[in-house]
């Protein structure tokens, strides 16, 4: 699954620990998902998006 | 994960683990001393044999409990993945080892050797699993 983290990120000026610390996870688990090591549950993707504010779809997408 | 990165499931689980080690090392020494020196008779010599098996099975049991406990779902499957790491070295290790020994190629080794290995190669797996996920 591709994602749109890192930009979503940069936009706003969070690092990675800015953005764990406001998801309740550990920076290792952003940085997992974010290089597309991790794919996030459900939940987390849903909490993602509202972080973010967005539409799960519009940060997450199926890798062709 | 360094150390600032530890999740409070996680301290948790490295408290419990040192001390179950450290309970583990006590008794054990505290077993082998008195089989050596005044061996137990009876039901208290199954009692003080038994015994440093348990903090073995409490380590066991942190693991679960950091699963249980654990809020962070990344650090939850690196736990699961370095548990099955584990599990199955040890299960290959143990069957190549069962059939070296049947056919008298390999010395036997007493049945908790395997905690003792699948300890040593869960710590292993946890090197190999924090590689892939850098």
């Amino acid at each position: 699954m591709n994602n749109r983290l890192r930009v979503l990120r940069a936009e706003r000026g969070w690092s990675q620990a800015d953005l764990a610390e406001r998801l309740g996870v550990s920076r290792q688990s952003v940085n997992a998902v974010e290089t597309g090591k991790y794919d996030p549950s459900l939940p987390l993707a849903f909490k993602i998006a509202r972080v973010f504010d967005l539409a799960i779809e519009a940060i997450f997408t199926e890798t062709p | 994960m360094s150390r600032k990165d530890w999740t409070p499931a996680f301290r948790r689980y490295q408290h419990r683990v040192i001390g179950s080690s450290l309970v583990y090392a006590a008794v054990l020494c505290g077993a082998v001393w008195l089989f050596k020196h005044h061996p137990p008779e009876g039901a208290l010599g199954y009692v003080v044999a038994v015994a440093p098996a348990i903090p073995l099975v409490g380590i066991v049991a942190s693991m679960g409990l950091f699963l249980k406990e654990e809020d962070d779902e990344f650090q939850r499957a690196m736990m699961v993945e370095q548990m099955l790491w584990g599990t199955g070295a040890t299960l290959a290790v143990a069957t190549v080892w069962g059939f070296l020994e049947t056919f008298g190629l390999a010395r036997h080794f007493e049945a908790y050797w395997g905690a003792v290995v699948w300890f040593a190669l869960f710590g292993l797996a946890r090197v190999v699993v924090r590689w892939r996920y850098r």
